[in-house]
């Protein structure tokens, strides 16, 4: 609805709606339990330390895995068809691209494949690293191959964009540069993009949808603003048995000062100094608290990485 | 055309910053009535902020009256916030100039006064007392 939308079909739900989803490797489960929307247009951050199940919830919206229980709708679809994946762009972590081609071939490739190729985009992307046509791509740089694979995934048009860790191989200017795209291609054509990082610095003031990712669960979903707005970092000398009346998910002391992060709707005012989180304060102490510690078995979630 | 610096780390919300650029700019009288903004995707192109950042800027500028949008043309502002009164060759900053060497006369350090100041500042528009309700309550220091 923010953005003036040209090409978009009929589709008006959500991007992605997990329902009871899960996925079961032998003996651990990458990922189970989640319920979560990401509303179309908006640019998701899925974040959550190594092996959380970031790369396995990506590749099962780009249907390179079928979930063992409930199901992940894509833009409406519950099921696999080439006419969903023409709609979805996908970079993998590992960027895999063809080592013998050429960049010129790489492209060429993106507009056989794809009805709604657009090979000046493409191309301008690719130019914008200047990378020459004639470089194959196994003798190009980690960074490198991420710009081509963007550019193949961009050039598709596609309405869903999963990158998995797309700025970990890039070096400062590219990333700003290459983030510049991927805002202006969602301000232009209401693209959602889904991007997961560990590093929150990448995403700040990047994302408006944030899915947060611990040990295979879905622990925070929503709008960063209106997620900062429901919790307080509180810092006193009191005790924690007055905060009954709050979700208390992490508390520390040191001396007689205690700092605690908590979620709740109303102010707390006696005894406790209390501040708006930042969002870094906020991850880590949903990735720390005790009360959100379901030891769900994760071995297995690093196969799907 | 205004060019947004964006500071990560700074403290002040993306898109707070973006509005108080704007409203710097048009206090400045950089920006001019009848003036475009970049559009969304120019600011965010070179910024690489997310685009409804942008947009819930320029719609906090159009509630303040500053800018208007026209569909399929862009954002245009209406209105400067260019005050005359508030010129270097105006008595109402020749009033203030005495007043902050009257407060360093009196001993308050840069600190002081900027604190002293914006106590005031909150008292006067934030408990929602206009000038017209209390008018000269505060003629003290003048007699």
């Amino acid at each position: 609805m923010n953005h003036p939308t040209d090409s978009q079909p009929a589709h008006s739900g959500p991007a992605l709606e997990a329902v009871g989803l899960g996925l079961q490797y032998q003996g651990g489960w990458a990922l189970r339990n989640c319920e979560f929307q990401v509303p179309l247009g908006r640019v998701c951050g899925v974040m959550g330390p190594n092996g959380s199940g970031k790369s396995t919830l990506l590749a099962l919206g780009a249907r390179l895995l079928a979930p063992t229980e409930g199901e992940l709708r894509v833009l409406g679809e519950a099921g696999d068809t080439p006419e969903l994946r023409s709609r979805v762009g996908f970079v993998a972590q590992d960027k895999p691209l063809y080592p013998t081609f050429t960049v010129a071939e790489t492209l060429r490739l993106g507009r056989e494949l794809n009805p709604h190729w657009d090979q000046e985009f493409a191309q301008r992307i690719v130019d914008q690293g200047e990378l020459s046509g004639k470089t194959r791509i196994g003798s190009l740089s980690g960074g490198q191959r991420t710009r081509v694979a963007l550019a193949l995934a961009l050039g598709k048009r596609p309405e869903l964009l999963l990158l998995d860790e797309p700025m970990a191989d890039l070096d400062p200017l590219a990333r700003h540069q290459l983030m510049g795209t991927l805002m202006a291609e969602a301000a232009e054509h209401g693209t959602t993009i889904v991007l997961s990082s560990h590093i929150l610095a990448e995403l700040e003031g990047v994302i408006d949808h944030l899915l947060l990712v611990r040990s295979g669960r879905i622990v925070l979903a929503g709008d960063p603003d209106e997620i900062l707005d429901t919790h307080l970092l509180l810092t006193g000398g009191g005790d924690l048995s007055q905060l009954a009346d709050h979700t208390v998910l992490e508390s520390r002391s040191t001396g007689r000062r205690t700092t605690a992060l908590v979620r709740t709707g109303t102010p707390v005012t006696e005894g406790w100094e209390s501040d708006r989180p930042s969002l870094e304060n906020l991850l880590l102490g949903y990735l720390r608290s005790p009360a959100l510690d379901t030891t769900t078995p994760s071995t297995h979630s690093k196969a799907a990485a | 055309m205004i060019e947004y610096r964006i500071e990560r780390r700074s403290g002040v919300s993306t898109y707070q910053q973006i509005v108080q650029q704007t409203k710097q700019a048009l206090r400045l009288g950089l920006l001019q009535p009848g003036d475009k903004l970049p559009t969304a995707r120019e600011v965010v192109e070179l910024t690489a902020i997310n685009p409804n950042t942008v947009l819930k800027a320029y719609r906090e500028l159009e509630r303040e009256g500053l800018v208007e949008p026209r569909p399929g043309l862009g954002t245009f502002v209406r209105r400067s916030l260019a005050r005359p009164e508030a010129a270097a060759d105006q008595p109402l900053r020749a009033g203030l100039v005495g007043w902050v060497d009257e407060a360093r006369a009196a001993g308050l350090e840069r600190e002081d006064i900027a604190a002293l100041m914006a106590s005031v500042l909150e008292q006067r528009f934030d408990t929602g007392v206009t000038p017209a309700a209390a008018p000269n309550e505060d003629k003290g220091r003048n007699g």
